[in-house]
């Protein structure tokens, strides 16, 4: 499974056992990126750190 | 068994889980995203025998908890434990009302007021948001001059529950605190978060190592993790003079981590717990 990076449009081969919502660094830019949707492959940059986050 | 994972990101923690609960028998792991989740209050229902909280936002997993229980579903954590881990103001009472060791810690609820208990109590002190974490907005203050600024800058600039001055009194730890996992009723493995700053999270750039587990912190940790309602919790240790002290307790904890650091397989022990807890529902 190949998708783009939508920041640098590097391409990012997905883990056979890849989810929806897990998070991954592009490997050319290292922005932290979303994915998105498996089919089709799609990812997006994850979401910015928000007030409530952590643990 | 169904098994529901309420996540948002899935962070490598989550992953983990994941992989865990496909490697076990006749379980279905159903994968909840909260982004997507919508609840109808009293009409729910819902064909899970479980639900594991792993959201990354607290106000979206204590929430949701809440409406998964009142649903009728057994939760782990429960909304219990979120709601005074979630709050820190609550997880010092529980401690102290269990009697657990911490540092002192007060309360003042005005600009003037929370001055004067820090004059009281003496310097440094730790300013914390009840409601925080990753170590954001801790305020550690040496004298009267920051201690005015600071409480200016949130009395004016916070939103407000900054206005909840929870005060705590500095520890000196040496470069170092201790981070306790605990499953049910044991501690199951505990790191040493050392950093040259007095911040020590490892989202902050804490270093992990290996802490053995002594009676001592396995007591503590258990005895902290009870207090706040039981379950699966990390407990946030400081090393004192007079002996271990609990600094927090966190309920959706992270362990990325800690097992190659501990040696210990803690989403392994994990899911044991949580199908642990399915059959006890039955």
């Amino acid at each position: 499974m190949k998708a783009e990076c939508p920041v640098c449009a590097a391409t990012i081969e997905l883990l056979k056992d890849a989810v929806e919502g897990e998070l991954l660094e592009c490997p050319d830019c290292g922005t932290e990126l979303e994915v998105i949707s498996l089919n089709p492959p799609t990812l997006e940059e994850a979401p910015k750190e928000e007030e409530d986050w952590g643990q | 068994m169904k098994v529901g994972l309420l996540h948002s990101l899935i962070r490598k923690e989550e992953k983990y889980l994941i992989e865990e609960f496909q490697s076990r028998k006749n379980i279905e792991l159903v994968l909840l995203d909260d982004r997507k989740a919508a609840f109808n209050i009293g009409k729910d229902k819902f064909d899970l025998d479980i639900v594991v909280e792993r959201c990354i936002n607290h106000s979206r997993a204590l929430h949701a908890l809440t409406l998964y229980e009142s649903a009728g579903i057994t939760c782990v954590n429960s909304s219990h434990v979120a709601t005074v881990c979630g709050d820190k103001l609550l997880t010092s009472v529980a401690l102290a009302k269990e009697g657990v060791p911490q540092p002192e810690v007060r309360v003042a609820f005005t600009e003037e007021s929370a001055l004067q208990t820090i004059e009281e109590m003496g310097y440094p002190v730790v300013l914390k948001p009840a409601v925080g974490s990753w170590g954001r907005l801790l305020a550690k203050i040496n004298d009267r001059d920051s201690a005015e600024a600071i409480l200016e800058h949130k009395t004016v600039l916070g939103s407000y529950h900054h206005s909840i001055f929870y005060i705590q009194k500095f520890v000196e730890k040496k470069g170092r605190d201790i981070r306790s996992f605990v499953i049910g009723d044991k501690c199951v493995a505990a790191i040493y978060r050392t950093s040259p700053h007095w911040v020590t999270n490892t989202a902050r750039g804490g270093v992990a190592t290996n802490c053995e587990i002594t009676d001592e912190l396995n007591d503590i940790s258990v005895r902290a993790a009870k207090a706040v309602g039981g379950g699966i919790v990390a407990i946030d240790v400081f090393e004192t003079g007079n002996g271990l002290e609990v600094n927090e307790v966190n309920y959706t904890m992270e362990f990325k981590n800690s097992i190659s650091t501990t040696g210990v397989n803690i989403p392994k022990l994990m899911v044991d717990y949580v199908l642990q807890k399915v059959e006890e529902s039955k």
